[in-house]
């Protein structure tokens, strides 16, 4: 907004006015009371225990509920993306088996609640005592206790992962599609097989439009892998949760929980800006164009 | 040229639609090695999908279409043709140069990985060799100081002369170029022509699908004039652009060198 002085007919300086937004200052004073008021509920509240939130913040069990949620997530998101870009590409392969098998698979995974999955992947057991793996016909091979391995931490991988993978085949193909056509001609022009032509032109360049969305994948999954709770996966909302069973202080710990999920999502929020403005313009120019750049990159247009 | 050569190319009624529509209506086309054919013609008269059918990007699935001694897309076998796999496509197009009408320049690599990837990732030429042979290639169009740059980071004239080195760098016994400058601003194209002349000098077999008439009539061996899927009528160029035979021709030529040699040009 301008604020020198504008000379008028005679020459003499005349300051400018300011521009009064009486909307902001409306709708400024009324949130204030609105969300001063609710938080003026719960802060002075008799019944809710500030201290045991203090208490419980950084208490061991927390902490390594903590732990245990970033692991999660990361090898859940690790899982869910190899395997998505592998359904992906499965999807779009010319072999009818191929890309039927990718299709069922994200139909399967996607049309069945990750609670379920989750649930399922905890009491394999039930169906399979043993995992075998062996050599047909012969006796050569290894056994073990699917209860052993099926623990609340590896079930809670498996479920997550396989059901982020069916989502991310669909970013990934988005991703896929959007490359310009010319690259794989090109591709094709200079005698690379299909295969080749996917693995050294088109994915590395579907990669870098796809990898701003990751970043919202991963924090999605960060909040997702609460769900683990009822495999007890001892992530940090087993953890919150097994702590007010026992002490009944559920909306503190539930506190406690909230802080801890909103600072890592603050600080992988941070990160995933990082990764767009490094490959944001990338994706941007590989993409030229909306439709399906619209759909994959709606962070990055913005 | 070369008398007693086998012909780098024998299109007998070549045929090819697709959705129903006939795009290639029975193409008869010769080229012999060293020649540069140049093929001119209405938009939708057929002659990039003849150029792409040349190097298999686009089936034919009438006639017979012969290049570099081979029955494209099919082998003969037992008394039978059996359709080519991706592999044998593949291994076809090694010895096939192709510049497209938008470059197509690799987005993700430089100008030097762009000309060195088909060596490494298709030829097997260990990554130092090619680098050094790719930089020669650039060299060679006038771009070795641009060698790291991206190809958003090049003029439309640098792209397409590193999409030149890019096919150059196979070695090719043939290149085909698909109007390389109809989507370069006007005082680009001249450069991109130049690195083809150079090249036409050298003896390449080239085809040439172009509106640029200047340069079909001072390089071309041959011109062809393609309309409704068909070769119309070819020759000499300086024949055929001097006394066209049909009416099409005389028609596309008027409208072309009317737009190109006309008033507009002067001003």
């Amino acid at each position: 907004m301008r604020t020198e002085p504008i000379a008028d007919g005679s020459g003499t300086p005349v300051p400018v006015a300011r521009t009064w937004h009486w909307g902001r200052w409306l709708a400024a004073a009324v949130a204030l009371v609105v969300a001063g008021w609710l938080a003026y509920l719960v802060v002075v509240n008799p019944r809710l225990d500030w201290g045991k939130v203090a208490e419980y913040l950084f208490n061991e069990r927390i902490l390594s509920g903590v732990w245990v949620t970033i692991e999660i997530s990361v090898l859940a998101t690790a899982l869910g993306l190899v395997l998505g870009v592998l359904v992906a590409v499965m999807r779009l392969a010319h072999n009818p088996v191929l890309s039927g098998l990718a299709t069922f698979y994200i139909w399967f995974f996607r049309g069945t609640p990750v609670l379920v999955q989750l649930i399922f992947w905890y009491n394999l057991a039930f169906l399979f005592p043993e995992l075998v793996l062996k050599i047909p016909f012969t006796m050569i091979g290894l056994k073990w206790d699917t209860n052993q391995v099926m623990t609340g931490f590896t079930s809670a991988m498996l479920g997550l992962g396989l059901n982020l993978a069916a989502y991310f085949a669909e970013t990934v193909r988005a991703g896929i599609q959007a490359v310009d056509r010319g690259q794989t001609e090109a591709a094709y022009a200079l005698g690379m097989t299909p295969a080749k032509r996917m693995r050294v032109i088109v994915l590395p360049q579907a990669l870098r439009i796809i990898i701003p969305p990751t970043g919202n994948e991963f924090i999605s999954m960060l909040k997702t892998t609460s769900l683990v709770y009822v495999v007890a996966g001892h992530d940090l909302m087993t953890n919150a949760s097994q702590i007010y069973k026992a002490n009944n202080r559920i909306m503190e710990l539930l506190i406690v929980a909230s802080v801890w999920y909103m600072v890592m999502t603050a600080v992988a929020t941070f990160l995933q800006g990082r990764l767009e403005r490094r490959f944001g313009s990338d994706a941007v120019r590989l993409v030229r164009g909306g439709g399906v750049a619209a759909r994959v990159l709606p962070k990055v247009a913005a | 040229m070369n008398a007693g050569a086998a012909p780098v190319v024998v299109a007998t009624d070549v045929r090819m639609g697709y959705g129903g529509v006939q795009v290639l209506n029975g193409v008869d086309f010769t080229v012999a090695s060293g020649e540069v054919s140049c093929i001119i013609g209405p938009s939708g008269s057929g002659k990039s999908t003849f150029l792409r059918c040349l190097n298999g990007l686009e089936p034919v699935l009438g006639g017979s279409l012969r290049v570099l001694g081979e029955e494209v897309g099919h082998t003969l076998r037992d008394g039978r043709y059996h359709p080519w796999t991706p592999k044998q496509f593949a291994a076809f197009r090694r010895n096939i140069g192709m510049v497209f009408q938008r470059f197509n320049l690799f987005a993700h690599q430089s100008a030097l990985e762009n000309v060195a990837c088909g060596p490494v990732h298709v030829l097997g030429t260990p990554p130092d060799r090619a680098r050094t042979l790719a930089m020669e290639h650039l060299d060679r169009v006038g771009l070795a100081d641009h060698a790291h740059k991206r190809p958003h980071q090049l003029s439309g004239g640098q792209q397409q002369r590193v999409a030149i080195a890019r096919a150059l760098a196979m070695n090719p016994a043939l290149m085909l170029f698909d109007e390389p400058t109809s989507a370069l601003d006007p005082e680009l194209v001249d450069e991109v022509l130049e690195v083809m002349k150079g090249l036409a000098a050298e003896g390449m077999t080239m085809i040439v699908v172009t509106h640029e008439i200047a340069f079909a009539r001072e390089v071309g061996d041959r011109l062809a004039f393609f309309a409704d899927g068909v070769v119309v009528e070819e020759g000499r160029p300086r024949e055929v652009l001097a006394a066209p035979e049909h009416e099409r021709t005389r028609a596309f030529l008027s409208s072309v060198l009317g737009a190109q040699e006309g008033p507009s040009r002067n001003t």
